[in-house]
């Protein structure tokens, strides 16, 4: 009667790799003499390819160094707005990209409020935001803090006795870094390393409003605009080809640099450091706290401010605003769940293999192979089942479950990420018992498992339809004024430079995806204690 | 051409909610086109106003985000496209859509077109024109160049924003105007044009938006760019540089399309297209010249905007055979 362990992951699998593959297939047909080598002999592309590593690179290095002082500071200092700082830091992880990019632009513009600063005190304005550096600004403005977060809980690992230890031995703050806090932060960077320069390789939204014309052309913008505006089937499915197996490959060379962790998780918060005193240290952290003010907390405070301006009742009047309202919502609920059947999907697979069948290699590559999806252009996605469907359904009617699709494949790996730990958990503890008792099906999904996975299954289901409701993705080649969601509408509006506009619908959007995180999390998770991700 | 007035949007939306059920008769004209035709500002409202009051039937539009991103959702679609017409297209791009065999012929014989070309197409209808040119700033910037090689030549702190020539057809235009005055030459002087540049945008809208928002001094626009802040605002201040080697000439075209289940209608709608029920409205809410002479002839701020003494074209089969290799050429130009 139990289902062979095989079959959840294999229909999930099956689906993610059909719809890829078929895509990829689908457009390479409807290109008319599509010629990779000519294609790849391409001096642009290869221009593009080197833009794209060198953004993702410096990217990458900018947030792990921005993070680890930051995460230092947090480790070693108590003050008020500690909280509300670590806060705003997951807030990174959901934030719609579209409204972060608009908040950096009224703190960095031309016009935001650094520049109307240097204007009062009778200096120049200057313009930095608009190129490289306004990408690599906006990179860091989402990965510092998510790596931040993930430092400072390995930091949190060390236990208090190495402290004692340490301040005996009276050494010195550069000495700790060496000796006490680079072996913890070294379990832990690989993997994060991996997934920022995997989300940055792939940035578009960023990329797209921040990079500042053809210059700063990534291989995710390049396939939008192969698709958008010169219609080169060709030209997408090659770029698309290039980004899967050059991102793929730099992702798992660097997951091969990762240490297994040994030290395990504890509470232990309360420590004294040795080096909390220090003109030195003190320096330091307060110049890292300073600069993740105007980074991260700086732009955040502007999203929250804008929305309340004159424009705003004449905005929220629209019914254009609200059937995008309804849309978005549609679409984030769809996506969500979809991303957490197939999460689930996979891992109830991958937690057999590692627990009853004693592969735990296996199992962890197979949890991987979810995270590959990221590396896949969703636009490629989109195009490609477009062009397989069109002459079977009405191609209006196709937009809707195309984008859901496409988003729910771009959620998955964060489902597993929430999902993965507690569904292994809840195996660990009750696994034997379930086979001992012949508790099986549908009555251990009853039981046993929802209770103890509820919180976390709400989780995953929260993050997943969040960041569906954010998202300014393949909307961007659908959309019309039919289609539309509030990301493109505030994508428009900032595109017209109508910045009044753009403010409200940044501020709804991110009330939206605060209340729809709410919603999801304390509604199916249950009420009591939220978990604090 | 299209400029955003805020005033009557909500006037509008009201307007438009109110006349749904009152047009809802059975036949319906789909027509594709970019979003700043129909936006508030633009001549969409009035002109599918005037166009239903005739025809007894729906005109719906479906707006996207820039002229040629038109033609891109269209050949994304294919057969099985829902449009009846396609409006909004130019003569930079005519081959390349026909190509795309998803248009039909007109059929019409065109009565009274007055384009400083003869027009032959069979497939494509011209609807209006205009010629490109740079519009300054005056408060900005006093002495504007008098030639496309001033600007080039100029100071790299003199800052301009340009649109894409891939979505774009002002930025496809730019990019023929600098071929037709620089030659094989032309990759040099979009090097030193990308100095200049602080952004190249998608589409005309978001340019100029940004232009009048103080973002540089100069933008490429049309020569009647200035009318719409003459007329509209009484506003002298926005002028367009005349450029010595002439300017490049754009004609924005439509024509239905081969899958249609509605061609009687769709023709209809492209003589309608050449009558002043339409062209009256071009403009003054286009801001370009019609492509018939208008009984009340143009409004008194044209006689004051810059008259290119010598419009630049090439021939529509040079555009098609070279504009992929001319478009390859610009962007490793400005991506160096």
């Amino acid at each position: 009667m139990s289902l062979p362990w095989w079959l959840p992951a294999g229909g999930a699998l099956a689906l993610v790799t059909g719809v890829v593959g078929g895509a990829l297939l689908a457009l390479a047909l409807a290109a008319p003499g599509l010629d990779l080598a000519d294609n790849l002999g391409d001096a642009y592309l290869w221009r593009v390819v080197w833009f794209t590593l060198l953004q993702a690179t410096l990217s990458t290095l900018l947030s792990v160094a921005l993070a680890i002082p930051v995460a230092r500071a947090l480790a070693r200092r108590r003050f008020p707005g500690r909280g509300l700082l670590l806060r705003l830091f997951s807030l990174s992880l959901v934030i719609p990209v579209i409204v972060a990019i608009f908040g950096i632009v009224a703190v960095h513009g031309r016009t935001g409020w650094v520049n109307d600063s240097l204007a009062l005190l009778g200096l120049g304005r200057i313009h930095y935001l608009y190129g490289l550096s306004g990408i690599l600004i906006g990179h860091a403005f989402f990965n510092m803090p998510f790596v931040a977060r993930i430092l400072l809980q390995a930091l949190e690992t060390v236990p208090p006795e190495t402290w004692r230890v340490a301040s005996q031995f009276g050494l010195k703050s550069r000495d700790l870094f060496r000796l006490i806090e680079w072996p913890a932060l070294r379990t832990v960077l690989p993997g994060v390393a991996g997934l920022v320069f995997m989300l940055c390789f792939t940035s578009f939204a960023v990329v797209l409003t921040l990079g500042g014309g053809p210059k700063a052309t990534t291989l995710e913008v390049a396939v939008y605009q192969a698709l958008r505006f010169d219609f080169d089937l060709g030209r997408a499915v090659t770029l698309a080809l290039v980004q899967l197996l050059l991102c793929g490959a730099i992702v798992l060379a660097v997951l091969q640099l990762a240490v297994p962790s040994t030290t395990p998780l504890t509470e232990g918060r309360l420590y004294d450091r040795p080096d909390r005193g220090g003109a030195v240290g003190l320096t330091v952290d307060g110049a890292a706290l300073v600069l993740t003010l105007f980074l991260v907390v700086l732009p955040l405070v502007a999203v929250a401010l804008a929305g309340f301006n004159p424009r705003a009742f004449e905005v929220l009047g629209r019914g254009a605003l609200w059937r995008a309202v309804g849309q978005s919502l549609t679409i984030a609920v769809s996506a969500g769940t979809l991303a957490l059947l197939l999460g689930a999907a996979l891992l109830v697979s991958s937690r057999r293999l590692r627990h009853r069948l004693g592969r735990p290699a296996a199992a962890g590559r197979l949890e991987l192979s979810a995270s590959l999806i990221l590396v896949v252009p969703p636009f490629v996605l989109a195009t490609g089942l477009f062009v397989l469907l069109r002459h079977v359904a009405d191609v209006f009617a196709l937009g809707m479950p195309l984008v859901i699709l496409v988003n729910a494949l771009m959620a998955l790996p964060f489902v597993v990420r929430f999902l993965g730990g507690p569904m292994m958990e809840e195996a660990q503890r009750h696994d034997r018992l379930c086979q001992s008792l012949g508790i099986a099906g549908w009555q251990r999904l009853r039981l046993i498992e929802w209770p103890g996975l509820r919180r976390a299954v709400a989780l995953a289901l929260a993050v997943a339809a969040t960041l569906s409701l954010g998202d300014l993705g393949v909307i961007a080649l659908f959309g019309s004024q039919d289609f539309a969601t509030l990301p493109l509408l505030l994508y428009q509006a900032m595109a017209g430079f109508r910045m009044a506009e753009a403010a409200v619908i940044a501020t709804l959007l991110s009330l939206l995806c605060l209340a729809l995180f709410l919603v999801i999390e304390g509604g199916l998770g249950g009420l009591g204690r939220r978990s604090d991700a | 051409m299209r400029f955003p007035t805020t005033i009557s949007a909500a006037a509008f939306l009201l307007s438009a909610l109110a006349a749904v059920p009152a047009a809802a008769a059975d036949r319906t004209l789909t027509v594709y086109t970019y979003d700043a035709f129909t936006s508030d500002w633009g001549p969409g409202p009035a002109i599918k106003k005037a166009f239903e009051a005739e025809c007894g039937c729906t005109l719906e539009y479906v707006a996207l985000d820039s002229s040629i991103g038109v033609l891109s959702r269209l050949r994304l679609e294919g057969e099985n496209n829902r449009a009846d017409i396609v409006l909004g297209l130019d003569l930079n791009i005519l081959a390349e859509a026909k190509a795309s065999g998803l248009f039909a012929a007109h059929g019409i014989v065109p009565q009274g077109l007055a384009l400083p070309l003869a027009w032959s197409d069979e497939t494509f209808l011209p609807f209006d024109y205009g010629y490109f040119a740079f519009v300054y700033d005056t408060e900005a910037l006093a002495n504007p160049p008098a030639s496309l090689r001033e600007l080039v030549e100029a100071p790299d702190d003199l800052k301009i924003i340009l649109e894409d020539p891939r979505s774009s057809t002002p930025g496809l235009g730019l990019l023929l105007w600098v071929r037709a005055v620089y030659g094989e030459d032309a990759p040099e002087a979009w090097a030193k044009l990308a100095r200049k540049t602080v952004t190249t945008t998608k589409g005309w809208s978001e340019a100029y938006g940004l232009f009048l928002e103080g973002e540089a001094p100069m933008v490429l626009s049309y020569t009647t760019s200035p009318a719409y802040h003459m007329i509209a605002e009484g506003e002298e201040r926005y002028q367009a540089a005349a450029f010595a080697e002439g300017h490049y000439m754009q004609v924005e075209v439509a024509a239905m399309t081969r899958s249609s289940d509605e061609p009687e209608l769709a023709r209809q709608f492209l003589r309608f297209m050449l009558s002043p029920g339409f062209q009256e409205v071009i403009p003054t809410a286009q801001w370009m010249y019609p492509a018939v002479d208008l009984p009340g002839g143009l409004p008194d701020a044209y006689g004051r905007l810059v008259d290119p003494a010598k419009p630049l074209l090439f021939p529509a089969e040079e555009v098609a055979a070279e504009r992929k290799a001319w478009v390859e050429e610009w962007l490793k130009a400005v991506s160096r």
